[in-house]
């Protein structure tokens, strides 16, 4: 009936992993006051990261021969939503686990996948997004990197933007131009990158908070080997969209905002007003509605089939409620944010209210993600 | 979904496409009892799809019983479908045997009054009933109506026949009777039985699950028609629907209507879940918030003709409006649910959410 279906998520016997996870959790994070847990997928810690490693639970559910764990995508969705409701620094790891991991694992060369998934899996080798440019950030087909193919390999040319976390990462996927600027989509292609390689600039950028997540990364005439395409050339602007459903439907993208709520709860005690209880439980409700659609999709991928369209749905959704709660603990409680407060929920706030404006941009921007839903509905 | 529970969807699909006529709607609307719809109904055995199957029903899962309610509200099906399904499992529960026949179940609590409540006390080796139920669901049109009353303290499943009660008659937005009854009648033994398990706040929620389920159906054919005008009606020489402002409102359309899908399948399976299960207060707060949300998009899109009375979209929005407001509204059930979450403590509140 609906255009959209969202299957019921799989039943999974996840009881068992998700106890696991939160004793590891409240070891682990004992000292991280809320102010950093409300960091969580933008909080950077190696270590943490290598720790993860040797738990099992990066690249869970990879095959055992690229250092993966085999398990369901269900299992992969219960680690990552408990570490994000409990605000662990996942950054380090994260994208190469969601999405460049998988990529190579499903189109990359087999020299790739040995060599750079176990590292993935450990914990050790981390990822960032070369997709945005000045000239292209919603219009990815514009993207005018220039891989100019050479003797051995490319020379690299162009200039990437927002590319977060690129200064701590081991490897940047790039997304660039293989064949002409006219065949838009058709003449692109994506390589992988070692970010040590000569010629390759990474510049700080400090978000509007002042902090320094995201770089420019410029290339002049970088040298990247033939060994570095990632499937096949000119097949990029295919594979990038293959990678954009892993990005869009996961817990990340509903959960950022939820040390906020946890600390709101926190806040309000015993003797909550009518309307603060409303807000909270409303707020609930599409947090569990979420969730459901949001294991739906994995239940989906795990199945092998391609919810784009249900991903940019979730994450639509998803990223209009993580926006609202710094709007809606404002109507409940009375409390000035600041960084640097001395109550942790003023920083929280503070923190929460200076990043929500990315939540509708990052991964696909509200209108970007709102075109490819009428495009599904049939409309373009 | 199972065999079984995609056959009986795509049999009430069709039914209900081909016998839901707009004249059907409004005679129904003028107050006439649809019999040749019930019978119809009654033919596919709808009835009794949520009763277990050593009691005579189907033997389906009620998340598949209960997408025939879902389907039946995308039609607005003019009858107490959910409602006879509800009153048959009450009473299957209590080993009371069903009447057969369109039912209803009473309310316990209505929006903004506290309901007389209803009391049984036994007399003359029966039971008398007293009490008022306020906006029963086409109570003055079923045969019997099953109510939850408390008999010493302990809650008892009582059937009451047409005819035993004083019916003040009252509508909701989209004209479905919604009644006053009055209750002073004697009932036999064999009317009244102790609820296993059942009590007035459980049959309230249940009643919240229903139409939660009722919303989701409605909004999935109400995004169904806007995105179909949007594309047949042109202005500015070009289908509406290819003006981006459109697109990017069919997109919120699309997104409260899957969030209201995935809401009502929480209550589906939550409907026979012991009280104090937070799913079916999930659903009936979010679907009441997505109905609000997509029935101001669907007749923006619409423009003025899906503001007539000539037009079919009313008959979904009209009953968006009301059901997001029957069995609680969201605002009741998000305070119920913040409640529930507060108390949990702060700690304690992602755990209760991974649990529904
Ligand atoms: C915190 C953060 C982290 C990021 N990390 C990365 C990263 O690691 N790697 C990476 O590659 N990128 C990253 N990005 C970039 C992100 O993907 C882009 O910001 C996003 O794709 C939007 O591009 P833009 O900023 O150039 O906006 P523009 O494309 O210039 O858009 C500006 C506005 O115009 C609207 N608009 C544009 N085109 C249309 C259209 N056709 N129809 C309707 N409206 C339109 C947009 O929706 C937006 O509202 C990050 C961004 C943020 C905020």
């Amino acid at each position: 009936m609906t255009a959209f279906t969202f299957p019921a998520p799989p039943p999974a016997d996840v009881e068992g992993l998700r106890a696991e996870v939160r004793d590891f959790l409240a070891t682990e994070l004992a000292a991280r006051k809320p102010r950093d847990r409300a960091r969580s997928w933008s909080g950077f810690d190696a270590d943490f990261s290598r720790k993860l490693g040797e738990r099992g639970w990066i690249g869970m559910t990879w095959p055992k021969a690229y250092g993966g764990h085999e398990r369901s995508a269900l299992e992969r969705y219960v680690v990552l939503e408990e570490m994000l409701a409990a605000g662990a620094p996942v950054a380090a790891h994260w994208i190469a686990d969601r999405q460049s991991g998988p990529l190579l694992l499903k189109v990359g060369t087999e020299e790739q996948r040995q060599t750079i998934l176990p590292r993935i899996a450990a914990g050790e080798c981390f990822f960032c997004i070369g997709m945005s440019e000045p000239d292209s950030g919603s219009d990815l087909a514009a993207v005018r990197t220039r891989a100019t193919p050479v003797e051995g390999g490319f020379r690299v040319t162009g200039t990437k933007l927002w590319t977060t976390y690129a200064h701590k990462s081991h490897y940047m996927i790039l997304f660039c131009r293989t064949g002409s600027q006219e065949e838009r989509q058709g003449g692109t292609s994506q390589l992988l990158v070692d970010l040590n390689t000569p010629g390759i600039t990474i510049r700080p950028i400090a978000d509007l908070s002042g902090e320094h997540h995201f770089n420019e990364v410029v290339f002049e005439d970088a040298f990247i080997p033939d060994s570095a395409l990632i499937g096949r050339m000119g097949d990029g602007w295919n594979q990038v969209m293959g990678e954009l459903a892993f990005e869009r439907s996961g817990p990340e993208r509903f959960l950022s905002s939820f040390t906020l709520l946890v600390e709101v709860v926190r806040a309000l005690g015993d003797d909550p007003s009518d309307r603060a209880r409303e807000a909270v439980g409303r707020l609930t409700a599409h947090l569990v509605t979420l969730r459901r659609l949001s294991r739906s999709v994995a239940g989906m991928l795990q199945n092998g089939e391609n919810p784009a369209l249900q991903a940019a749905l979730v994450k639509d959704l998803g990223a209009l409620v993580e926006q609202e709660i710094p709007e809606i603990v404002r109507g409940v409680v009375s409390v000035e944010p600041s960084l640097q407060a001395d109550t942790e929920l003023a920083a929280v706030l503070a923190h929460t209210i200076l990043n929500a404006p990315a939540f509708s941009l990052r991964g696909g921007t509200r209108e970007i993600l709102r075109g490819i839903i009428a495009r599904g509905l049939g409309l373009r | 979904m199972s065999e079984t529970g995609r056959i009986l969807v795509d049999t009430a699909t069709r039914l209900f496409q081909n016998i839901v006529t707009p004249n059907e709607l409004a005679r129904a609307e003028a107050g006439e009892w649809p019999g040749n719809l019930w019978n119809a109904v009654e033919e596919l055995g709808l009835p009794l799809a949520l009763v277990p199957e050593d009691q005579g029903g189907f033997g389906i899962d009620p998340v598949e019983a209960l997408a025939a309610v879902r389907v039946a509200a995308a039609f607005a099906l003019p009858l107490p479908l959910g409602e006879t399904m509800l009153a048959n499992r009450l009473l299957a529960g209590a080993g009371i045997d069903s009447p057969g026949g369109a039912l209803s179940v009473a309310p316990t609590t209505t929006a903004g009054r506290t309901a007389h409540p209803l009391a049984l006390v036994p007399e003359n080796g029966g039971w008398r009933l007293t009490g008022v139920a306020r906006r029963v669901p086409w109570g003055g049109k079923v045969s019997d109506v099953v109510v939850v009353a408390e008999a010493a303290g302990v809650p008892h499943v009582a059937l009451v026949p047409a005819g035993r009660f004083d019916v003040a008659p009252g509508n909701n937005l989209a004209g479905e009777p919604r009644d006053d009854l009055t209750f002073g009648c004697l009932l036999e033994p064999s009317q009244v039985a102790p609820a296993a398990g059942v009590t007035p706040e459980g049959l309230h929620a249940a009643g919240a699950a229903l139409r939660s389920i009722q919303i989701a159906g409605a909004l999935a054919r109400v995004l169904e028609m806007t995105v179909q005008y949007a594309s047949e009606r042109s202005q500015f020489g070009r289908p509406i629907g290819k003006f981006q402002a459109i697109q990017q409102s069919l997109a919120v359309l699309a997104g409260q209507t899957a969030a209201a899908s995935a809401a009502a399948d929480l209550a589906a399976e939550a409907i026979t879940a012991p009280v104090g299960d937070h799913r079916i207060a999930v659903a009936k707060a979010r679907t009441g918030e997505a109905a609000s949300v997509a029935a101001a998009i669907a007749h923006q899109v619409h423009g003025a003709i899906g503001f007539t009375h000539e037009h079919s979209l009313h008959h979904l929005t009209r009953r968006l409006w009301s059901w997001r407001d029957e069995f609680g509204n969201d605002a009741e059930w998000s305070r119920r649910l913040g409640h529930a979450a507060i108390a949990a403590g702060a700690d304690g509140l992602w755990p209760m959410i991974t649990a529904a």
